[in-house]
């Protein structure tokens, strides 16, 4: 506030130091009523256009969306169009350094970490995006119930959030990923059975605010089901926490998996994922490094694509972060 | 006072019950023996090692035994290593855990919240934008990849620290520093955000038309109010010291508790996975228990509510 005051001040300053000889030709008589104070001259823009065009704004939003949908691309088309597979082994060129046919080079198999990287980028980034969707959706429902019945629902409900959540979240997924095996759908499943517990809060908390506006009640008096309003009424107005919220769980989800594989319990080889070639790549480090140094490469750079994009986001969708 | 901690009291015992609860069953879910090893385990020996472990009774029966020992403080014994208990192993490795998780935590709050205060009060200026720039990108980064690289820089380019195992004080130097910088990414964003929210106050613009030094308007004023979201941050945190180390805890050979879970999981020590899970949540409920009566005992407005 106090710089703004200074630059206007300065700037009246340095208009009035300027000689400016005004003569009668400069000015222009309006009629009376010839101008429409009332017209809206600026385009009017609905809350997503608006948001869209701040975070189009945002440099630093596009590179990372940018450079997102690069990796997405590879991840896409580079195991089609490779010549190797994931899974193929060939001991004749086990642990080679990254060369122009392997460009990331081969593990002890003779496995091309080129196609298994970006083999591994599309098994990462769907469970990041699978884990998100169900975890919003199941969130959603569990916290738009739970906020918009209340009282002793309310109250049991989120017990249950508390007594599941009191139990670090990493301890839940072990258990659920050792009792159902290591697999795709397994991993899933365990990063959502308790992942869910964030989003149920955070929509409650914002289904306490805005149950109590009019619209819901005009909606209420015309007999609409509670489902009804909770999706077409509750939802669309929470969408920019929910949507933020999802943008910071993807890569949360891809770290689990990560973890996951470190600890042993990770996609079963000759699966890829970004958490087993990082976790097998760890282990012979000091003598291929550049085992490790690829996955994990990956890993950053979309995280720091899905921190920069979550954080554009966040100030894009919120109005009061308008500048 | 004493009706808030007597209500919160009892809701952590209904927590720890019903964890207890949720993690038998869950375990109980596991499929196949515990004893049908990779090796061909003679049936009268399997039935012998069932009977020994109570696996021959009936579910329920077995849920009301575990739960009578778990009250006497018994958490069970370990299936592969014999006569060893849950209880012993977590006393011999809670120390070394609890020591490099809160190295962690401190060495990252402390080099986060310094880094954070100079770049605020530096805000839009060189120092700033590295910082903001480090942080974002430190967050990024796992911290099993600082890991690897930290024993590769100063374990063998350096060669000043040593990598693996536990043989001293001077073994958690480099877990320690691995399991912080996260925090440091995550503290240095935080309070820079907090310190520049607090500077936009009214109360600071008195302080300053005050005539208060420049010191003192930092120190007293500012600083003192940045700090509260660090305060709320603790919960969740004290949950992360004890789990978010495994990774740190096995690229290091640190015999932790997290090493001793992942031990049991590729063991399929099921006991002791039980066990140790069961323990693991015991410890964070009362964790956060001692937090939020603190709380209560900080911000009166918590009490009421």
């Amino acid at each position: 506030m106090k710089k703004d005051k200074n630059k206007i001040s300065q700037s009246a300053q340095s208009v009035s130091s300027e000689k400016i000889n005004v003569t009668k030709e400069m000015f222009v008589s309006i009629k009376e009523g010839s101008l429409d104070a009332e017209a809206i001259k600026r385009p009017s823009l609905s809350y997503w256009k608006d948001a869209a065009r701040r975070f189009t704004k945002n440099p630093i939003a596009i590179i990372a969306t940018v450079l997102l949908a690069i990796i997405i691309i590879f991840a896409i088309f580079a195991p089609i169009l490779s010549p190797f597979t994931y899974d193929e082994n060939n001991w004749a060129i086990s642990n080679q350094s990254p060369s122009v046919e392997h460009p990331f080079g081969t593990d002890n198999l003779g496995r091309d970490l080129w196609v298994r990287c970006w083999e591994g980028a599309r098994v990462s980034l769907t469970i990041g995006v699978l884990v998100a969707f169900v975890n919003a959706t199941i969130g959603i429902l569990y916290g738009g119930i739970s906020g918009f019945v209340g009282k002793a629902l309310d109250n049991v409900m989120m017990r249950i959030c508390e007594v599941v959540g009191a139990v670090p979240q990493m301890l839940w997924v072990t258990i659920l990923v050792i009792i159902l095996r290591p697999g795709f759908m397994p991993i899933v499943i365990a990063l959502s059975a308790t992942g869910w517990i964030g989003m149920a809060r955070l929509f409650r908390g914002q289904v306490f605010q805005i149950k109590e506006l009019e619209f819901v009640m005009a909606s209420k008096s015309l007999g609409t089901g509670s489902i009804w309003i909770i999706f077409k009424h509750l939802v669309p107005n929470a969408m920019s926490p929910i949507i933020t919220s999802m943008a910071f769980a993807i890569p949360g989800a891809i770290f689990a998996e990560a973890f996951l594989s470190y600890i042993g319990l990770g996609l079963p080889l000759p699966l890829a994922s970004w958490g087993n070639l990082a976790s097998n790549g760890a282990n012979v480090f000091l003598t291929y490094p550049y085992q490790l140094i690829y996955p994990s490469l990956l890993i950053c750079v979309t995280m720091l694509c899905f921190t920069l994009i979550g954080d554009a986001l966040r100030d894009a969708l919120d109005p009061r972060m308008r500048t | 006072m004493l009706k808030y901690t007597l209500k919160r009291f009892i809701s952590l015992i209904l927590t720890l019950f019903l964890i207890a609860t949720l993690t038998f069953f869950l375990m109980n879910a596991v499929p196949g023996d515990p004893f049908a090893l990779d090796r061909d385990t003679p049936q009268v020996i399997r039935d012998a090692l069932n009977q020994k472990y109570g696996l021959d009774k009936p579910v329920f029966e077995r849920y009301l035994i575990y739960m009578g020992n778990l009250l006497k403080g018994d958490f069970g014994m370990s299936m592969k290593f014999k006569g060893q208990s849950v209880v012993d192993k977590v006393a011999t490795t809670m120390p070394i855990s609890a020591m490099v998780g809160l190295g962690g935590v401190l060495v990252g709050v402390l080099i986060g919240v310094i880094f954070g205060i100079v770049a605020a009060l530096n805000n839009g200026k060189t120092f700033d934008f590295i910082v903001i720039i480090a942080a974002i990108v430190g967050v990024s980064i796992p911290n099993f990849v600082f890991a690897t690289l930290f024993q590769r820089f100063f374990g063998v380019t350096l060669n000043v620290l040593p990598v693996f195992g536990y043989k001293g004080l001077l073994y958690l130097v480099l877990p320690i520093f691995a399991a912080a910088m996260q925090n440091i990414a995550f503290y240095a964003r935080m309070l820079r955000s907090s310190m520049l929210d607090v500077m936009n106050q009214d109360y600071i613009m008195t302080a300053k038309s005050k005539g208060l030094t420049r010191k003192s308007v930092i120190f007293r004023h500012t600083l003192r109010n940045s700090l509260l979201p660090l305060v709320t941050s603790f919960g969740p945190m004290i949950a992360g010291v004890l789990t978010g180390n495994f990774v740190i805890e096995k690229i290091f050979g640190i015999p932790g508790i997290g090493n001793a879970m992942i031990m049991a999981i590729q063991g399929s020590d099921y006991m002791m996975i039980m066990g140790l899970t069961i323990m693991f949540s015991f410890i964070t409920v009362v964790m956060y228990f001692i937090v939020d009566v603190l709380y209560g005992v900080v911000d009166p407005r918590i009490r009421i509510s």
